[in-house]
């Protein structure tokens, strides 16, 4: 049988111009043709001699940590942008979910946006015709399709969205991460959808950092770091590899001696450590904030997430924005109480906003620490991640 | 699978267009400038009256104001349809260009996640100006009619020419600004001046023959909408003007066509890195 899709030595090249943020203005480009100074422009290789094969009615995970190539190889999947070098040969309608939602306009009712989004999904108009009922049905947005979108909640939208893609009839399809949002329920349910195309034979390759939801959906996974393959073989093999190169417990201590910083504030260390016993034990985390230019005040936080990548809880000390710009470094040390958490590798992303929505800065899974011991006492057998992350102390009424 | 086909992503370039893909995604063509109607008249009182209105109103200030004050030579029209005529044919290009040169930019969201030929973008947004303009037609037979104006059969052969011809010069031109937006943004300011400078200079509120320099009138024929006028206006006028201007329009109008095109080919696959 011949492979759905070939990937050939595929490489991709960032030029990175350290002057220039974002776009270039002409005016830039016109003081460079004059100035004798070569612009300072760095490359980098966002995928590096990437090759795998896949077979029809194959699921294949793409894991790795951010900025490790999975974003730039989905796009370069989808011919959102051309590969530097290499070749991929793909057999097969593809369509790709890289978000969901695309071209959703605030405006056009929810019949519109069905149709508008359906279509730049690669559906054709006869198609959606036939499955519009089921994707209403499937959003459970009926009463309001005829609403413009921008009364619809958020949550609504999704729905929406994501019932349009789950009737795409694709022979590859290919998704980033659009399971990340969205309720717990119509999760499972996407879930259950994504089960159903790969079970009708249909080839996924999906891209996620739960790795509870690679493990569930995929047979293969392709593990990347810094662009390339690192591990390319059967899911629960490749999970274990990258739970083990990133989550060592040696990694309690992070500093940045970057001077390049664009941000108004960043993190310059994080130092976690952990005192007391199971089950309870407290964390202790000591970090250095240094504001680059003025910013607003703000407060900080830390999401904890466990080895699948599942972020499993968030703790904000003070509720009210208490930094202000300072001149010199401040460091904020900070006391977390866990709860009775099972034996794990856990992480800590750190946080920095003036608002809940308003990030100032924000460094992921830079630390960690270990959990080794088991909350409840004595218990010798072993904690599974199925069976939930938390043990809460339980007893039996006399 | 029923329609298996074999797609190769690589790092080379191939050939102009791939018109084969073109054809398979016919239909978003019309989604897009569907949307974009949609979009354009929605949560407005007044709706698609909004294309008939904006040029009756610039018809009426053109004629209170200039027709009287530039004391024109007797022309064959009455200044009101002289206006109208060249102004329907001219919005086509200028809300054309303005909305294909900013068409890129407005979709970056979409270029950045889902892949489909690109061209798609800047010629569905030209084709909602055509949209206006058939709407501005309506209105335009009415004012044939109130000025009991006279058109020649010819007309089924040269207005259907003039907006052809309008389409591509919007297309070209819109192409290519499209491009280098997304590149440099730069020429987000410089869009409403070319158009600006472009209405003055193309023969829409004054008939070229005023202008006494003979070289002027070749730099005034050079505009890319020259032709598509005086193509709209020959079945009223029954009188073409000089030919060779003509020919100079339609020539810029097919450089700029290739330059565009050519050079919105060559970009387009980093659309979503610059974008």
């Amino acid at each position: 049988m011949q492979p759905v899709l070939e990937v050939h030595n595929i490489s991709k090249r960032f030029r990175i111009s350290h002057q220039t943020g974002g776009y270039l203005s002409l005016r830039e480009r016109m003081v460079h043709a004059f100035k004798f100074e070569k612009t300072s422009v760095e490359d980098f290789w966002a995928l590096d001699n990437v090759s795998f094969e896949v077979n029809p009615g194959e699921s294949v995970g793409i894991i790795g940590r951010n900025g490790a190539g999975k974003s730039t190889l989905l796009k370069v999947l989808s011919k959102i942008t051309p590969p530097t070098k290499g070749k991929i040969i793909s057999r097969g309608r593809v369509a790709s979910l890289l978000e969901v939602g695309t071209g959703f306009h605030p405006e056009l009712t929810g019949r519109e946006n069905v149709y508008f989004n359906g279509s730049l999904l690669g559906m054709k108009r006869r198609e959606i015709d036939l499955k519009f009922d089921e994707i209403v049905d499937f959003s459970g947005v009926e009463k309001f399709l005829d609403t413009p979108l921008k009364h619809y909640s958020s949550g609504m939208q999704l729905r929406l969205a994501f019932a349009v893609a789950a009737f795409l009839e694709p022979e590859i399809l290919i998704i980033d991460e659009v399971l990340a949002v969205g309720d717990a329920e119509f999760q499972k349910k996407c879930i259950g959808k994504m089960e159903d195309v790969s079970k009708s034979g249909r080839t996924i390759l999906f891209v996620s950092h739960n790795m509870g939801a690679v493990e569930n959906l995929c047979s293969r996974a392709i593990l990347l770091n810094q662009g390339s393959i690192v591990k390319n073989d059967v899911v629960s093999a490749v999970i274990r590899q990258y739970q083990a190169m990133f989550y060592s417990a040696e990694n309690n201590l992070y500093t940045d001696n970057r001077t390049d910083h664009t941000e108004e504030a960043f993190f310059r260390s994080i130092e976690v450590n952990t005192t007391g016993n199971q089950p309870s034990v407290k964390l202790e985390i000591k970090c250095q904030l240094v504001s680059t230019r003025h910013h607003k005040t703000g407060f900080v936080a830390f999401d904890i997430s466990n080895s699948m990548g599942i972020t499993i809880m968030q703790a904000i000390p003070v509720q009210n924005p208490f930094l202000s710009y300072s001149a010199v470094p401040q460091t904020i040390k900070v006391e977390i109480v866990l709860p009775p958490l099972i034996p794990d590798s856990y992480r800590i992303s750190a946080w920095f906003g003036s608002h809940n929505t308003e990030t100032i800065c924000w460094i992921k899974e830079v630390v960690g620490f270990e959990i080794d011991q088991s909350p409840t006492p004595g218990r010798n057998f072993p904690h599974s991640h199925n069976n939930g992350f938390i043990i809460p102390a339980s007893s039996l009424k006399p | 699978m029923p329609d298996v086909y074999e797609d190769v992503i690589d790092s080379s370039r191939r050939g102009l267009f791939n018109w084969k893909e073109l054809w398979r995604y016919q239909e978003l063509f019309y989604f897009f400038s569907w949307r974009d109607i949609k979009i354009k008249y929605k949560q407005t009182a007044l709706g698609f009256l909004w294309a008939v209105l904006q040029p009756l109103l610039m018809m009426l200030i053109f004629t209170l104001l200039l027709g009287r004050a530039l004391n024109l030579p007797n022309q064959s029209l009455p200044y009101p349809v002289y206006v109208f005529s060249g102004l329907i044919i001219w919005n086509v290009f200028a809300t054309g260009l303005t909305n294909a040169a900013n068409s890129m930019v407005n979709n970056a969201m979409i270029i950045k996640k889902i892949y489909f030929p690109r061209l798609i973008i800047p010629v569905s947004s030209i084709l909602v100006a055509v949209f206006d303009f058939a709407m501005a037609f309506v209105l335009f037979v009415l004012v044939l009619i109130y000025y009991q104006q006279p058109v020649a059969i010819n007309a089924f052969v040269y207005w259907p020419a003039s907006l052809l011809v309008s389409m591509l010069a919007t297309l070209g031109l819109g192409c290519w600004l499209a491009a280098l937006n997304v590149k440099y943004r730069d020429f987000r300011y410089v869009i409403p001046f070319l158009v600006q400078i472009l209405f003055f200079v193309t023969p829409i509120i004054y008939p070229t023959s005023i202008i006494d320099y003979p070289y002027l009138q070749y730099v005034v024929a050079s505009s890319p909408m020259y032709a598509a006028v005086e193509f709209f206006r020959f079945p009223l006028t029954s009188a073409m003007g000089n030919p060779t201007l003509v020919y100079i329009s339609l020539t810029t109008n097919a450089v700029l066509l290739i330059i565009g095109i050519i050079y919105f080919r060559r970009t387009e696959d980093y659309f979503a890195d610059l974008a």
